[in-house]
């Protein structure tokens, strides 16, 4: 059976949130499982399902070209701006 | 009727509706650790937990009316196989994956018609009983229906296994339909719900959903027992011999 990645949105406003994954015939019976494997104890208000084959996931082996050019650029990051007192982070 | 005469039948209906909870429950129970895959395995221990709540609730709404000092473990752990008001279909063996899932559909499709009737009794207490487990009964009935579309409409194996299952329990459905003499004066109460009258319904949603599923209705003639008369089959007594171990080795013991 093929794997699926499973999302739960535990309230309304909120992002799905990556929860785990399990086995299942297809995505509507995905759905069910998930419904049952991940909400037992009312964590969620939503639910997506996606096929795992269907992610496409960076590789470890990418992480020097995709990430370390960025840690020399801190001009690129929000930390020069003085944040007013009224905004809270 | 004699406000007594009132409470009896109430507390009989209501123990009825619980056996049937319990022993449904205890089957499905069953499949813990025995089920095709985990998912299924939680998924089934779900609906299971489901149908104890209900029998919890049923109990403790017939205690309510009794006032007699009894507990809902009394009821459930307490009585012998005679005293069980359960439909037969419950108590059947566990049987295959196939067998689970046509007890469940074909009492689910009762289920839903049933409790949404229920909702509207006028005891406030079953009222509230039949609006809660109504909505878990819905989610039964799309999973069972599922599952039946998925083996019947499968392989060769698989459809031979969810015919035969069908086929096993069909005798056993003309119980569904038949009310015992309390629920029949409930019934005129306006309390209890015309469980006959929802023979049609389900039949409309049994065969939509076997011809989905290249399934035939069968044509089993009913079975001889009643399980609300107390006449079951030889597989409730070893069924209640393992649910009720623990209170018949060490009567009263909690935990």
């Amino acid at each position: 059976m093929p794997l699926f990645e499973v999302f739960v949105r535990s309230k309304r406003g909120l992002d799905h949130r990556h929860v785990g994954s399990l086995h299942a015939e297809d995505a509507q019976q995905a759905l069910e499982y998930a419904r049952d494997v991940y909400t037992r104890r009312s964590e969620g208000v939503s639910i997506w399902v996606v096929r795992s084959s269907d992610i496409v996931a960076s590789q470890e082996s990418d992480s020097a070209s995709f990430y370390d050019p960025q840690d020399d650029k801190p001009y690129r990051h929000a930390t020069f701006y003085r944040v007013p007192d009224d905004v809270n982070l | 009727m004699s406000p007594d005469g009132e409470s009896n039948d109430l507390f009989a209906y209501a123990v009825a509706l619980a056996d049937d909870a319990l022993i449904h429950g205890q089957r499905l129970a069953e499949w813990v650790s025995r089920a095709p895959t985990l998912e299924e395995e939680l998924a089934i221990a779900n609906v299971a937990l489901d149908h104890i709540g209900r029998a919890r609730m049923f109990y403790a709404r017939a205690l309510e009316v009794a006032q007699d000092g009894r507990t809902e473990d009394d009821l459930a752990y307490r009585r012998d196989a005679d005293e069980f008001a359960n439909l037969t279909i419950f108590e059947l063996p566990r049987g295959d994956f196939a067998v689970a899932v046509a007890r469940q559909f074909l009492t689910d499709a009762f289920n839903v018609p049933f409790l949404e009737a229920l909702a509207a009794s006028r005891d406030a207490g079953l009222a509230a009983i039949g609006e809660k487990a109504l909505k878990e009964s819905t989610y039964h009935l799309r999973r069972s229906r599922d599952w039946v579309l998925r083996l019947g409409d499968g392989t060769d194996e698989s459809r031979r296994r969810m015919q035969s299952a069908i086929d096993a329990l069909w005798g056993h459905c003309a119980e569904l339909f038949e009310p015992f003499a309390a629920e029949q004066r409930l019934i005129a109460r306006g309390v209890a719900v015309d469980r006959a009258a929802l023979e049609k319904p389900w039949r409309g949603t049994i065969d939509a959903t076997l011809a989905d599923a290249t399934l035939h209705v069968p044509t089993t003639q009913p079975s001889p027992y009643r399980g609300r008369l107390g006449r079951h089959t030889g597989y409730l007594e070893p069924l209640l011999a393992d649910m009720q171990v623990l209170q018949r080795t060490y009567p009263g013991q909690q935990w």
